[in-house]
């Protein structure tokens, strides 16, 4: 049995939801390799290399990877990916932009979101919402597969010693072209990959209180979250949003100041280690799920909060 | 342009589902059903399409259950101009329903093929990427904004790290976020207007597609659920839990 893992990366550095990938490839066993795809990636491969665990790594550096476009990618994981028992990917935008369509080119169901492994064919993963947990059994002798980075240990990043064998680039049906993109730029740790989080809702009431958010943040090392509700309003932008239809998070904390409590955003946060809440609304749902519920006005305790840290 | 749209019923987002107690699903007896919300974007852009002058018709398409012609009944209330059903009482999973809608194009030949990023209830976020990878087209998924011009698709993509524009060249497939547009009640008068549009129904044989399920639900189950914790009386008491008690600090 041997596993592919389909590297998540921005052609300069290895995304930590690959590691997590790697430890739920090695759950599968067998021979782990891990593929790479992209443009003057380089690092990428050698970091991919020393990934504990991963016996090979397989490299396709063309200018077609260089914006993980859908079409030459499937082309290039369905034929790499043939001699495989499993492909793994994290579920990230990027995974769940190109597996289905790995797929649908192997005549294969995909199995989306694991979040956990009861044997090489069978899977449990979230439904409504992570309201209902499935366990799902795979007829198909390859699978397709997305995994839930935040459900499985991070591999070590270091120890391993890989092979790297560059391979040749595939077909690219060009018919989608890349032409711009704006990605946030951020000081802060990475929203997937923080220990802590401070996330706020539509109550913020404005993008200039969210920096209130962001003053704590920092003063503790952590990332800013929201809610869709914040997005829409235009409070921050949609990278930042945590939910079924946002990102999955677990962070060691998790500050909730101004969020309801809606389940399609603590389908994103539920699985947080502690989970404080700060909301003026001593019904708001959120506090069902909270360790720690202040319930209080966010321009009154979000200062105090400062102060009280600084001490 | 005609554009192809599929929408789907699904349990309605504000109903709390509840495991069956035998393990074997989500009790759906007695619950609310209504289109699932990715779908009314999709449906929303697709009206907002044909009145710029940019598309000429829209097709509905819905598979599953005999109910699933309500949920057809809505987006022809929205502005949709015919629908069809593709009845099915098994499970259809995403790669069933991306080859069903790809014996549906290669009879109605659209332009553009719209549907949700994902479905509520399964959570798949699948069938827009296999439909486009069975057709061999382009794919622009989880678009926050769409324009059409001429042969090109512009989609803006929301993505990991921000957003993400791509030029696809037509036919293709979108896949549609709920930022893309605000979905219009139907009025009253267009809701009557609907119940005279046609809906053609059809089976999975019909359509020579095998749609035999490939995974295998062998259980479901609740979560575990978290407990409430303590209610905390101040920002001092509060920090001092975090530091000492849940040592997080
Ligand atoms: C298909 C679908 C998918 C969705 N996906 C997601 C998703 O991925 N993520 C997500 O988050 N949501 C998602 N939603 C939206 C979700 O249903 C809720 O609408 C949303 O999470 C509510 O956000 P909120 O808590 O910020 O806003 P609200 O529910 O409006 O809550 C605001 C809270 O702020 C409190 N507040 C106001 N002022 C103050 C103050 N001064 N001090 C303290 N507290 C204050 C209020 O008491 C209230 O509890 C989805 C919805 C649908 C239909
Ligand atoms: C335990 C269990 C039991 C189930 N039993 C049944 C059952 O008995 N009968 C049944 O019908 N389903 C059943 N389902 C649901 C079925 O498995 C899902 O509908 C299927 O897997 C598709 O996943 P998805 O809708 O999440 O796809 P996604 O890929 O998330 O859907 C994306 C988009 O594709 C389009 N789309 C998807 N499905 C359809 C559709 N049917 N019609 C039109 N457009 C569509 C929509 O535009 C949608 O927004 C069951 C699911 C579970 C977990």
């Amino acid at each position: 049995m041997s596993v592919l893992v389909i590297a998540e990366h921005d052609n300069a550095v290895l995304k930590t939801a690959t590691l997590n990938t790697v430890s739920a490839a090695r759950q599968l066993g067998g021979d782990i390799h891990v593929l790479v795809a992209g443009h003057n990636a380089r690092p990428v491969a050698d970091a991919a290399a020393k990934i504990d665990g991963v016996a090979k790594v397989l490299f396709a550096d063309d200018a077609i990877y260089e914006h993980d476009l859908a079409e030459p990618l499937s082309l290039l994981i369905t034929a790499v990916g043939k001699g495989y028992q499993a492909i793994l990917s994290p579920a990230t935008a990027g995974g769940k932009n190109v597996m289905p369509r790995v797929a649908a080119l192997l005549d294969v169901a995909q199995v989306s979101d694991i979040c956990a492994i009861v044997s090489p064919d069978t899977f449990v993963r979230p439904i409504y919402a992570g309201n209902a947990l499935a366990t799902v059994q795979s007829k198909d002798a390859l699978k397709v597969i997305t995994v839930r980075a935040t459900s499985f240990e991070a591999a070590k990043a270091e120890g391993g010693q890989a092979s790297v064998e560059a391979i040749a680039a595939g077909e690219n049906p060009g018919r989608a072209t890349f032409v711009g993109q704006q990605i946030s730029k951020s000081e802060r740790p990475e929203l997937t990959a923080a220990q802590i989080i401070v996330s706020g809702g539509r109550g913020m009431g404005s993008l200039e209180n969210f920096k209130l958010l962001e003053t704590l943040a920092d003063k503790l090392g952590g990332a800013v979250g929201a809610t869709r509700a914040a997005v829409d309003a235009g409070f921050v932008p949609n990278d930042l949003q945590i939910g079924q239809t946002g990102k999955i998070v677990a962070p060691e904390l998790y500050i909730a100041v101004a969020i309801s409590g809606a389940i399609q955003h603590l389908a994103g946060m539920k699985d947080s280690k502690i989970i404080v809440a700060i909301n003026k609304d001593e019904e708001a749902p959120i506090f069902q799920v909270a360790d720690y519920g202040l319930v209080a006005d966010l321009f009154q305790a979000l200062p105090e909060l400062a102060t009280e840290l600084s001490k | 342009m005609k554009v192809l749209v599929a929408v789907k019923r699904v349990v309605d987002y504000n109903v709390k589902i509840r495991v069956k107690a035998d393990g074997t699903g989500v009790d759906t007896g007695n619950v609310k059903f209504t289109m699932n919300p990715f779908d009314e974007t999709a449906v929303e852009e697709a009206v907002r399409l044909k009145e710029a002058g940019k598309a000429t018709e829209i097709v509905v398409v819905s598979m599953g259950p005999q109910q699933a012609q309500d949920t057809i009944r809505t987006a022809l209330a929205m502005g949709a101009d015919r629908g069809i059903l593709v009845g099915s009482d098994t499970e259809l999973q995403p790669l069933a329903v991306a080859k069903l809608l790809k014996a549906i194009v290669a009879k109605e030949q659209p332009a553009l093929i719209i549907v949700g990023k994902q479905a509520i209830d399964d959570d798949s976020n699948q069938t827009g990427q296999m439909l486009a990878a069975l057709l061999g087209w382009p794919q622009g998924t989880f678009a926050s904004k769409l324009a059409i011009d001429g042969e090109r698709a512009e989609v803006t993509r929301e993505i990991d790290g921000g957003l993400e524009t791509i030029a696809l060249a037509l036919p293709a497939v979108v896949t549609v976020d709920l930022r893309l547009n605000e979905p219009r009640y139907a009025s009253l008068p267009n809701i009557m207007k609907a119940k005279k549009k046609p809906i053609d129904a059809l089976t999975p044989s019909d359509l020579g597609v095998d749609v035999t399920p490939r995974l295998i639900t062998l259980k479901v189950e609740e979560p575990s659920r978290r407990k409430a914790g303590v209610k905390v009386a101040n920002v001092a008491e509060l920090v001092s839990k975090l530091k000492n008690e849940a040592k997080v600090i």
